[in-house]
C-alpha cells in the first residue's frame, strides 16, 4: 500500500464485511440444512385437512423441529381464526 | 489400508484439478501407491494437468461400463513410478457414472494394494460431486478467500457429513480439512483478504495448507507438470507442506505473512 492508495481515501475494511455477511449467512444455512424436507408439504397438506373444518389463514400454521439432546420435537401450532365474540382460541400439539 | 480422499470444492475454478493432481504426486513421491480419479465426466481436465492427455486410451466411464479392465485405463505416471491416473470420459455425460460401478473401481484399487485414491470431484453438488464424495474416508475442501467459495464450501462441508457411505452406515465422519488457494498474503494485510483463521473461524474445521497465489500453477498448467514438481514456486512448496500434514507430519503455515517492502516501494507502492 503506498502513499497514493493511501491518500486515495481507503476504504472500509472489505475483508472484515465478507467475513460478518458470511457469518450470518453461514448460521442461517446451517440451521435451515438441519430441518426434515418433508415440512412444507406436510405443513401444505394439514393446511388443506384444517381448511375441510375451519377456514383458517395459510399463515396460520406454524411448525417447528426442536433438538433436545437427542430427542426432537415436532411441534405444530395452529391460530384458529376470531370467533364473533373476539376470542382468538389456539390449538397447540406436540409430539416427540 | 486404502485410504480414499476426496477433493472437493462446490464453486467451480478454485483450484480442484491442480489440488488433486500436486497431492497425488506429493503422496507418491513419498513412496505410496496412489490413483487419482477423474470425476468430472464431460469436462476432463486432470489428464492436461498431469501432462498425460495424449495417453488416454480407456477411461473411467469405459471401466464402469465393462468395456475395458481397470488395468488397461490406469496411466502410469512418467514420472513417478507409483502413481497412476484415471481419466474421465470427455464424451458422455454424468449419468454414466453409477454407485455401484464407483464402488466395483474403488474396491479393485482396494485390492491392488493402492494406499491412496484421490477422487477429483466436479464442481457442484450433483450426481459427478455426489459420487465423488460418496466412499471418502477424508475430504479436502478447496476454498478460495472469497465469499461465494466460503459459502459453497460450508454446503459441500454439510453434505460430507450426511451423503457419504461413512454418514450412511455410522462408520463415523468423513476427516475433513481445508485447503486454501488462491492465497494473497498482501491483500490480507492490506484488509481486502479474508485471512486463514477467519476463514477457519467461519467454517469451523482445520485447515491442512495454504496456498498463495503463484504465477508457478499457470506455468505448470502450461507444462503439463503438477506445480509441486516446480520446487522453486512458493505453490510448489505450499503443496508439498500440505502433502506431509496429509500425512501426519506437523509443519508451519509458510507464505500466510505479506512480504516486507523497502522503503521506496513503501512510498510509492508496488
Amino acid at each position: 500500500m503506498g502513499l497514493f492508495d493511501f491518500l486515495r481515501s481507503r476504504q472500509k475494511n472489505t475483508a472484515s464485511v465478507a467475513k460478518e455477511r458470511l457469518r450470518i449467512i453461514v448460521a442461517q444455512e446451517r440451521a435451515q440444512s438441519g430441518r426434515p424436507d418433508y415440512l412444507p408439504l406436510l405443513r401444505r397438506e394439514l393446511l388443506e385437512v384444517i381448511r375441510k373444518y375451519v377456514n383458517i389463514d395459510p399463515d396460520a400454521i406454524e411448525i417447528h423441529v426442536q433438538r433436545d439432546g437427542d430427542q426432537e420435537v415436532l411441534e405444530l401450532s395452529v391460530a384458529l381464526p376470531d370467533k364473533q365474540d373476539g376470542e382468538t382460541p389456539t390449538a397447540t400439539a406436540s409430539e416427540s | 489400508m486404502t485410504e480414499i480422499i476426496v477433493v472437493t470444492s462446490g464453486k467451480g475454478g478454485v483450484g480442484k484439478t491442480t489440488t488433486s493432481a500436486s497431492l497425488s504426486v506429493g503422496l507418491a513421491k513419498r513412496g505410496k501407491k496412489v490413483a487419482v480419479i477423474d470425476f468430472d465426466v464431460g469436462l476432463r481436465n486432470l489428464d492436461l494437468i498431469m501432462g498425460c492427455e495424449r495417453r488416454v486410451v480407456y477411461d473411467f466411464v469405459n471401466v464402469i461400463q465393462g468395456e475395458c479392465t481397470l488395468k488397461q485405463a490406469l496411466i502410469k505416471d512418467k514420472r513417478i513410478e507409483t502413481l497412476y491416473v484415471l481419466a474421465a470420459s470427455q464424451t458422455r455425460d454424468k449419468d454414466a457414472l453409477n454407485k455401484e460401478g464407483v464402488e466395483r473401481v474403488l474396491n479393485e484399487l482396494t485390492e491392488d494394494g493402492f494406499d491412496y485414491v484421490l477422487c477429483d470431484s466436479p464442481a457442484g453438488i450433483e450426481k459427478g460431486a455426489a459420487l465423488a464424495m460418496y466412499f471418502a474416508d477424508r475430504a479436502i475442501v478447496v476454498v478460495n478467500p472469497e465469499v461465494s467459495s466460503v459459502r459453497d464450501s460450508d454446503r459441500i462441508l454439510g453434505l460430507l457429513s450426511s451423503k457419504t457411505r461413512r454418514a450412511e452406515l455410522g462408520n463415523g465422519p468423513v476427516e475433513q480439512h481445508l485447503l486454501l488457494t488462491r492465497y494473497n498474503p498482501d491483500r490480507v494485510a492490506g484488509g481486502d483478504m479474508m485471512g486463514v483463521n477467519d476463514v477457519k473461524e467461519i467454517l469451523g474445521i482445520e485447515v491442512i495448507g495454504v496456498i498463495p497465489e503463484s504465477p508457478g500453477v499457470l506455468t505448470a498448467s502450461n507444462a503439463g507438470v503438477p506445480v509441486i514438481l516446480d520446487e522453486e514456486s512458493a505453490a510448489g512448496q505450499a503443496y508439498a507442506d500440505a502433502v506431509a500434514r496429509l500425512s501426519g507430519e506437523t509443519r508451519p503455515m509458510r507464505f500466510i505473512d505479506a512480504q516486507k517492502k523497502g522503503f521506496l516501494a513503501r512510498i510509492f507502492g508496488s
